[in-house]
């Protein structure tokens, strides 16, 4: 079993050596292989489909150097690709010029939306910024007292008015709150719900109205699968999310979905979540993900010295 | 490897064998719907294999039948015992899986869906309010929720619980652990323990080894399933948030390469969300648009 694409791609392109360019044969080859990775990738079906078209056109009649093997050349243009899909250096937090920042939190249940308030907050403060956070989440048992544990553990104050209120009311006063506190960043955690219920999706839509939020963000599970693209639509069309917090990346999963994402919506990914520990997240770093997806660390650094 | 550079091939030998147009874009229908479910490249690979073949032999040309052909191939893949050990007293079912996946709230579902006596061991003493959401579960449901201190050791939990179970003759035990990745080497270490320990105290249990797999995870689900069953001996799936837009094709991979039954699916928050898992039913569902 091959793990990586160059693996793969050189063994697709066995006997190719020197230079000249690809013939039509070997670049039919090559983007068979392409596309397996891909999917096992978890990159969406469709997504993939345009991306391989995409890196056939660039590599038929493509150059071969002699300081790369063919299959090597591919994959510099399959890596170039990624990159330019998932768009080049990381996106760093912009604040309201009128505080409080409001960043509102959704996604699916499970994805790690709570756990991600409480790393935001700690980030932001590192920045120099007051977080101050509001638990919507009236529905998971237990969920409030999650975000307050959280809270306490960072020591940032957590607004709650336990499970009655409506979400959205929940919000609005929390961000007064926040306000009259003297905090400028204020994260508003939200249920996990899935696109397929209107109902959730349409109170998501009413606490982003309340808050009136700088920022949306999706947090997205990066063992996602096929569906990436259906569910970040339908979080796009109700919550008009600006950007995506990728979780649970210390895990082996390859993150096609990330890549799924992006390329659908056009919304980048702005943070990195890898670990459990409120410490584990970062701006994430889109450049990285191309070689993750692939599987194709050492040769990328390989590509960079020729 | 090999199945998988034979997948293109196969696919379009099969096509020609069909001649007509209609045949064409039925592949190339069944390949989107099995990929885009997330039954991977390999196990997609296999069942169209199977299907040319069995096409072949019976001679069938109509679209229609082929659609029949293929549910009940990957229905035959899927079918395993959905049946829980509930044999003993108590029965042990230890909850296993990675962060989020559903194993809380699975938990608090069984107390309503397994007959007789239901006490649950709080051994995820790691995660913020893991506790309070399972004693939430527990009141909700009635069940006694054998419970430490966040951060107290998950063996000694589990220890407390086998015992209480045993002592007021409790018909089913069930343990929740923590949310762990399975690369995580320290961390199923520990859950390693948690079941040796189990083991030590009451020989032959757990009975069940369940596994929570969110129907939205991708191809990563496999490497899940193999390496927690690798460590814990999982002995069945339960396939979770089916009642979103995913159709759980992992759970297909699952089975077919990893050899562990899916038993259980769940559909929803609510604690009558919980359902046993029905390979037919999942085969036409996963095949419906075509
Ligand atoms: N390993 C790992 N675990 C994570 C990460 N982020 C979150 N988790 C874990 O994933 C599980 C779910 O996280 P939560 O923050 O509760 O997820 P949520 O989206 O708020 O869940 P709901 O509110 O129920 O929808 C917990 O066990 C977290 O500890 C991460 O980056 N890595
Ligand atoms: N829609 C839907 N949500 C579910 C289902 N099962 C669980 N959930 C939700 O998924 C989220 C995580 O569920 P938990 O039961 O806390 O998952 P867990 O595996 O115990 O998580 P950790 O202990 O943090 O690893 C919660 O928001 C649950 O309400 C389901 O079948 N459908
Ligand atoms: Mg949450
Ligand atoms: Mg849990």
């Amino acid at each position: 079993m091959f793990d990586t694409l160059s693996e793969r791609l050189n063994t697709a392109l066995d006997g190719v050596r020197g230079s000249g360019t690809l013939t039509e044969d070997q670049v039919k080859k090559v983007t068979r292989e392409i596309r397996l990775a891909l999917l096992e990738a978890d990159v969406n079906y469709g997504v993939v489909k345009e991306f391989v078209s995409n890196v056939r056109e660039r590599a038929t009649g493509a150059e071969v150097s002699k300081a790369l093997s063919p299959g090597q050349q591919v994959v510099k243009i399959v890596n170039e690709e990624l990159a330019r899909l998932m768009g080049g250096s990381a996106h760093k937090l912009s604040f309201a010029s009128r505080p409080p920042t409001v960043v509102m939190l959704a996604g699916l249940n499970g994805h790690g939306k709570t756990t991600a308030a409480g790393k935001l907050a700690l980030f932001v403060r590192k920045l120099g910024k007051q977080p101050f956070m509001v638990a919507c989440d009236t529905y998971r048992p237990a969920a409030v007292e999650q975000l307050q544990q959280i809270g306490r553990e960072i020591n940032v104050p957590v607004y709650a008015e336990g499970v009655e209120p409506a979400p959205e009311e929940i919000a609005e006063r929390g961000i007064r709150a926040a306000r009259d506190g003297g905090y400028d960043f204020v994260i508003i955690d939200t249920a996990g719900r899935q696109v397929v219920d209107l109902e959730m999706m349409e109170e998501l839509k009413r606490v982003r109205k309340a808050a009136r939020p700088h920022s949306v963000l999706l947090v997205l599970d990066v063992v996602t699968g096929q569906n990436a693209v259906e569910v970040a639509q339908a979080f796009q069309e109700y919550a008009d999310f600006d950007g995506m917090i990728l979780t649970k990346l210390d895990g082996d999963a390859r993150g096609g979905a990330a890549l799924s994402v992006v390329s659908v919506t056009g919304r980048p990914i702005k943070f990195a979540s890898e670990g459990e520990k409120m410490s584990e997240f970062d701006y994430f770093y889109p450049d990285r993900m191309a070689g993750r997806i692939l599987g194709m660390g050492d040769v990328l650094t390989l590509i960079e010295k020729a | 490897h090999k199945s998988r550079q034979a997948f293109v091939g196969q696919l379009n030998a099969a096509v020609s064998e069909f001649r007509d147009a209609e045949d064409e874009e039925f592949w190339e229908r069944i390949e989107e719907i099995l990929i885009s479910s997330d039954v991977g490249v390999n196990t997609t690979a296999k069942l169209v294999a199977e299907l040319e073949q069995r096409a072949l032999e019976r001679n069938i040309t109509s679209g229609r039948e082929l659609r029949e052909l293929m549910v009940d191939i990957t229905a035959r893949m899927l079918e395993g015992d959905v049946s829980l050990d509930l044999s003993h007293r108590p029965s042990v079912i230890l909850m296993v899986g990675v962060n989020g996946t559903g194993k809380t709230t699975t938990i608090g579902k069984l107390a309503r869906y397994l007959p007789g006596e239901v006490m649950f061991a709080a051994a995820d003493t790691f995660r913020a309010a893991a506790i309070e959401q399972l004693q939430l579960w527990g009141e909700r449901t009635g069940a006694p929720v054998i419970a430490r201190e966040r951060g107290a050791d998950a063996a000694a939990v589990v220890y407390d619980a086998v015992d209480a179970a045993r002592r007021e003759g409790t018909d089913v035990l069930i343990i929740d652990t923590a949310g762990r990745l399975h690369t995580k080497v320290n961390l199923m270490a520990e859950l390693e323990k948690v079941r040796r320990v189990i083991e030590r105290q009451m020989p032959g249990a757990p009975h069940e080894v369940l596994l929570t797999v969110d129907a939205t995870t991708g191809q990563n689900g496999l490497r899940q399933a193999r390496l927690f069953k690798e460590s814990v001996g999982v002995t069945g799936v339960v396939l979770t948030k089916l009642d979103g837009t995913a159709r759980g094709g992992i759970a297909l991979a699952i089975a077919d390469e990893v050899g562990v039954p899916i038993k259980l699916i769940s559909v929803g928050e609510k604690v009558e969300d919980l359902h046993p898992f029905d390979a037919r039913q999942f085969a036409e569902a996963l095949f419906g648009e075509l």
